[in-house]
C-alpha cells in the first residue's frame, strides 16, 4: 500500500512558511488516497518556485522550460496514456509565458491535470508584478501600479477546460479533494491555487485569502455544470473569493478521439519498417 | 543523355497548373522516363503567376534545365514572361481564341483550349487538360498511359472520363493541325516502374519506416505536406499528428513524446525554427531524442515565403545558447530525404539528442523518379535502453555518467524505475544542482557523445574524375545541379569533380580536408548570400576555398547556370 512516505523527495529550497508546502502536501495526499504509485505518475513542471515541486516528491519528472510545462505534458500523455500526468506552473509560467499553450490545451481538452501556484507575484526574480497581480499592485517594475489581471477561472471556462477549479494552499483537505477530482477527471482540469508568497507579496497574504475564501459547494443551489452561473462566479474577486469546482463539463478528451491510441500506448507499439511497402507502391 | 525534353506549364493560381504538371510528369514516368519536376508559385490562393516545369530524360536527372522545349501557356502572361526561355526549336501552346494578334508570336501554335474543353467535356474549366493533351500530342506520347494516370489522379470515374475526352481533344487537334517543325517524339521507353515523389513525401515515408509515432507541427511552407502526409496515414500506421498552436508548442510536445519513449518529430521552416530554438536546448539538456525537419526558404523574417534558399545553415549549426551535441543532416536528393530521415531517428535515439534534417523549398516540393526504396535495408536502432531485467531499479539514474556519455534510457511508466529529467543542470539522478563539480561532469558527459556521433558521419564521396583541376562543393538540394554541371564542364574539356555534402554536423573535417588539398581550385556553390558552407569549411578545416558561387534570388540553380559561373570564375 502506497504511503505518503513513498512520496518523499529531495529537501526543498522554498522559503519557510511558503504557500507551496500546502500544495506539495495536498498533491502527496491526493496521490496516496487514489492509491497511485510514484512510477504511475508523471509530474511535468515549468520554471519558478512551482517548477521545483516535482523534485520535492517522487514520480517520473520532466522539468521543462519557463512557460512550457503543458506541451511536453501533452506529448508524453499521448505517447503513454497510462501515465497520470500532472503539470505544475506558477502564475507567470502559466498565464504569462505559457498563455498560448494554456488556452489551446484547454480548447483541445487534453487529459491532463494542471496545478497553477498563483501567488500573484513573480517571486523567484524577487517580487515583480505578474499576470494575476491585482490592479494597482506596486512593485519595482510597476511603480505606478500593475495593469488589470487576467482571470484564469473565466479564461478556463471560455477556452473549454472541462474542469475549472480554484484551491487555497491554506486549506490542504479541500485542495486534496480538488486534486483528486482533477486526476480522476477525464479531460483538462485546471486548478488555480491561491498560494501566499511570504517574501514578496505583502498584500495578498495568508490571512488576506483566509478571510475571503468560501467553498462554492457549500453555497445553496450552486450548479457547477451551469456555464453561465460559472462565468458569473468566475467574476467574483475581492471581498469574497470562491474556491472549489467552479465549472465542470462532460466533453470528449483529445486523446480518446485519436484512433492510433485505440491500439494502446504509442510507446508500446512495435516498429516494422516493412509495413511502409504499400505506401511506396502507391507512388509507382 | 540521348533524349530529354523540358515542358513548362504556366498560368494563374487556380487554373490547374499543378494538376496538369503532375499528370504530365506521372504519365512520362510511367513510360520509363526519368523525371525532375518543380513548381514555382506565389504566396496566394488565386491569380498571380505560377508555373510547373517537367524535365524528362532517358537517363537519371536531378535538376531542372534552362531551355524550354514546350511552353504550355494557360494565360497570355505566361508567354511574355517565359518566351525568352524557349529553345530556338521550341513551341508555345496557347489559346488562339484569347489572343487578338497571334501573328506576331514566334514559335507559337494556337489551340482553342476553352472551346475544345467545352466541346469535348462540356466544361470550360478543363482547358488545362486540353492543353496537356496538346503538349503530349506534339510529341505523340501514348494516350493510353495518360488515360490511366487521369483515372488514378481524379479517382472519380466520371470526372476522369471527361478529362480523358478533353486530353484527347487537345492531342488530336495538335496531331491533325500542327504543321511546324517540332520533331521530338516521346514514346514509352521501358516498363520499369519507379516512384514519383517529392522530398516531403520521402521524408514522411522515412519517418513512417523508422517508426515515428508522434508528430506535432504548425503548417509552414515548404514542409507542410510532411505533416499532411503523416496525418493522412496516422490511423493506419498508429501514429499521432498534433496540429500545435505554435512552433514552441510543437517542439515541446515532440520532446514530451520523445521523453515518454515514442519516436517523435516536428517540421518547420526558418522562422518557425526561430521559435523552436528554445526547445532545441531543452531536448539537449534533458537528453531527449527528437528529429526536427528544417525546410529553408529565403529570410530573414517572412522573406520570400514560397521560394528557395540555403540561408539557414549557420543558424541551425549554432542555434540555442550554450554548448551541446547535435547532428545536422542535409539530404542532397529526394532519395536521400528518405534515408537520412531514417538515419536521423537512429542517431537521435542512439545519442539521446536533437537531430536536425535540413531541406529547402526545391527539395521539399520537387518531384523526381526514384527506384522503390528497399525497406529491408531500414535498420532501427533505439540506442542504449535499460535492460528488461532492470525496469524496477529503484536506484535508476537517468543521467548515469558513462565513458561514451550515453546513459541507459528508461521510459516513464515502463517499470518502477523513475525517470527524472530536468532543464536545470542536474545530477545523475536528474535532480537540479548548483555545484561546479557536477556541472562540469555533466557538461563533459554530454559533450562526449560527440565523439561517437562523429564516427556515424558517412565519408563524403567525390563525383567525377579522381584527379581534377577544379573541385565544386555543394550541400543540400543544389548538389543535383552541381553534379550535372560537372558533367557539362567535363564534356567540354574541363577537368572538374564535385563534392556533395549531406551530413554537415559533426563536420567530416578530415575527409573534406583531404579532398580539398587534392584540388587546385575549389568553388562552393550555395543558394545564400554569404557562403555559409564555405565559412563552415574554413572554420573546421582552416582551408579557404578559391571562390563562392552564390545565388539568393529565391530561385534554384540550373546545371547550365552553374557551368557558366564556373567558367567565368575559372578564367
Amino acid at each position: 500500500m502506497v504511503t505518503v512516505a513513498d512520496y518523499t523527495g529531495i529537501p526543498s529550497a522554498w522559503c519557510p512558511g511558503c504557500g507551496n508546502f500546502g500544495i506539495l502536501n495536498a498533491v502527496k495526499k491526493a496521490l496516496v488516497e487514489l492509491a497511485i504509485e510514484p512510477h504511475q505518475v508523471l509530474l511535468v513542471s515549468g520554471i519558478g518556485q512551482a517548477g521545483k515541486l516535482p523534485h520535492y516528491t517522487k514520480g517520473n519528472v520532466f522539468n521543462s522550460l519557463h512557460g512550457r510545462p503543458v506541451p511536453p505534458a501533452i506529448g508524453a500523455g499521448i505517447a503513454n496514456p497510462e501515465l497520470n500526468v500532472i503539470a505544475f506552473s506558477g502564475d507567470g509560467d502559466a498565464y504569462g509565458e505559457g498563455g498560448n499553450h494554456f488556452i489551446h490545451a484547454m480548447r483541445r481538452n487534453h487529459n491532463l491535470t494542471y496545478l497553477v501556484h498563483d501567488n500573484q507575484v513573480y517571486a523567484l526574480t524577487k517580487g515583480q508584478a505578474s499576470p494575476t497581480s491585482d490592479q494597482g499592485f506596486i512593485t519595482k517594475t510597476t511603480p505606478y501600479g500593475a495593469a488589470p489581471p487576467v482571470n484564469p477561472i473565466a479564461l478556463g471556462i471560455i477556452a473549454g477546460a472541462s474542469l475549472v477549479a480554484r484551491g487555497f494552499s491554506g486549506n490542504i483537505e479541500h485542495l486534496t479533494s480538488l486534486i483528486k477530482a482533477s486526476i480522476t477527471h477525464k479531460g483538462f482540469a485546471l486548478i488555480d491555487i491561491l498560494q501566499p508568497c511570504v517574501s514578496f507579496n505583502h498584500v495578498n497574504t495568508f490571512s488576506w485569502y483566509k478571510e475571503r475564501v468560501y467553498k462554492v459547494e457549500e453555497e445553496a443551489g450552486y450548479d457547477s455544470t451551469n456555464r453561465t452561473a460559472a462565468l458569473v462566479k468566475a467574476e467574483e474577486w475581492g471581498q469574497r473569493i470562491p474556491i472549489g469546482v467552479i465549472y465542470k463539463a462532460d466533453r470528449p478528451t483529445y486523446e480518446e478521439q485519436l484512433p492510433a491510441l485505440k491500439k494502446g500506448a504509442l510507446v508500446g507499439q512495435k516498429i516494422e519498417p516493412g509495413q511502409a511497402e504499400k505506401l511506396l507502391d502507391e507512388l509507382l | 543523355m540521348a533524349l530529354q525534353i523540358n515542358v513548362m506549364v504556366g498560368g494563374e493560381a487556380g487554373q490547374g497548373v499543378q494538376s496538369i504538371g503532375f499528370i504530365l510528369a506521372k504519365s512520362l514516368a510511367r513510360g520509363g522516363y526519368h523525371i525532375f519536376a518543380d513548381q514555382d508559385y506565389e504566396s496566394r490562393i488565386r491569380g498571380g503567376h505560377n508555373f510547373y516545369r517537367v524535365r524528362a530524360a532517358d537517363s537519371p536527372i536531378s535538376a531542372i534545365a534552362d531551355a524550354i522545349d514546350i511552353l504550355v501557356a494557360l494565360n497570355i502572361e505566361t508567354i511574355s514572361l517565359h518566351q525568352k526561355e524557349l529553345d530556338p526549336k521550341g513551341v508555345i501552346i496557347f489559346d488562339i481564341e484569347k489572343v487578338k494578334d497571334a501573328a506576331g508570336l514566334k514559335n507559337a501554335f494556337g489551340v482553342p483550349l476553352d472551346r475544345l474543353a467545352t466541346e469535348s467535356a462540356g466544361d470550360k474549366l478543363m482547358a488545362n487538360t486540353v492543353a496537356l493533351g496538346a503538349a503530349l500530342g506534339l510529341v505523340r506520347y501514348d494516350l493510353e498511359i495518360i488515360g490511366q494516370v487521369l483515372v488514378e489522379f481524379f479517382k472519380n470515374a466520371e470526372v476522369a472520363e471527361k478529362n480523358i475526352k478533353a486530353t484527347r481533344a487537345g492531342y488530336e487537334y495538335v496531331r491533325d493541325n500542327f504543321k511546324g517543325s517540332f520533331d521530338s517524339r516521346l514514346s514509352p521507353i521501358s516498363k520499369t516502374k519507379r516512384m514519383l515523389l517529392n522530398g516531403n513525401e520521402a521524408m514522411a515515408l522515412g519517418a513512417i519506416a523508422a517508426g515515428c509515432k508522434f508528430m506535432a507541427a504548425y503548417p509552414m511552407t515548404p514542409v507542410t505536406s510532411i505533416m499532411e502526409y503523416l496525418a493522412a496515414k496516422a490511423d493506419e500506421f498508429g501514429l499521432v499528428v498534433v496540429p500545435a498552436e505554435d512552433e514552441i508548442a510543437a517542439i515541446n510536445m515532440t520532446i514530451g513524446a520523445g521523453y515518454a519513449g515514442a519516436r517523435a518529430m516536428t517540421a518547420t521552416s526558418g522562422s518557425g525554427f526561430c521559435l523552436m530554438v528554445e526547445g532545441l536546448g531543452l531536448a539537449a539538456i534533458t537528453e531527449t531524442p527528437i528529429v526536427v525537419v528544417e525546410g529553408q526558404r529565403p529570410g530573414p523574417a517572412i522573406g520570400l515565403p514560397t521560394r528557395t534558399e540555403q540561408g539557414d545553415l549557420q543558424f541551425v549549426l549554432y542555434a540555442h545558447q550554450g554548448d551541446f551535441p547535435r547532428a545536422v543532416l542535409a539530404p542532397n536528393t529526394i532519395e536521400d530525404c528518405f534515408w537520412l530521415t531514417v538515419k536521423a531517428f537512429n542517431l537521435a535515439d542512439k545519442y539521446q539528442t536533437p537531430v536536425i534534417v535540413m531541406t529547402d523549398h526545391v527539395l521539399a516540393t520537387s518531384y523526381t523518379t526514384v527506384d522503390k526504396f528497399d525497406l529491408s535495408k531500414v535498420t532501427i536502432d533505439r540506442g542504449l535502453l535499460l535492460s528488461a531485467s532492470e525496469p524496477n531499479d529503484a536506484e535508476y539514474k537517468r543521467y548515469k555518467i558513462t565513458p561514451s556519455g550515453i546513459s541507459p534510457r528508461a521510459f516513464p511508466g515502463q517499470g518502477k524505475a523513475l525517470v527524472v529529467a530536468d532543464s536545470d543542470e542536474h545530477d545523475e539522478a536528474g535532480h537540479l544542482i548548483e555545484d561546479a563539480e557536477t556541472r562540469t561532469q555533466m557538461m563533459d558527459k554530454r559533450m562526449r557523445k560527440l565523439t561517437g556521433l562523429s564516427k556515424e558521419v558517412a565519408t563524403p564521396e567525390v563525383y567525377g574524375p579522381k584527379q581534377a583541376d577544379t573541385l565544386l562543393i555543394g550541400w543540400g538540394s543544389t548538389c543535383g545541379a552541381i553534379r550535372e554541371a560537372t558533367d557539362i564542364l567535363n564534356k567540354h574539356g574541363a577537368s572538374v569533380s564535385c563534392l556533395s555534402l549531406n551530413e554537415l554536423w559533426p563536420f567530416p573535417a578530415e575527409a573534406v580536408s583531404n579532398i580539398l588539398n587534392n584540388a587546385k581550385r575549389s568553388f562552393v556553390i550555395e543558394n545564400n548570400a554569404t557562403g555559409q558552407l564555405a565559412r563552415l569549411i574554413r572554420t573546421e578545416t582552416g582551408i579557404k576555398v578559391s571562390g563562392n558561387i552564390l545565388k539568393y534570388d529565391g530561385r534554384p540553380f540550373t546545371p547550365d547556370s552553374i557551368a557558366q559561373a564556373v567558367r567565368k570564375e575559372a578564367r
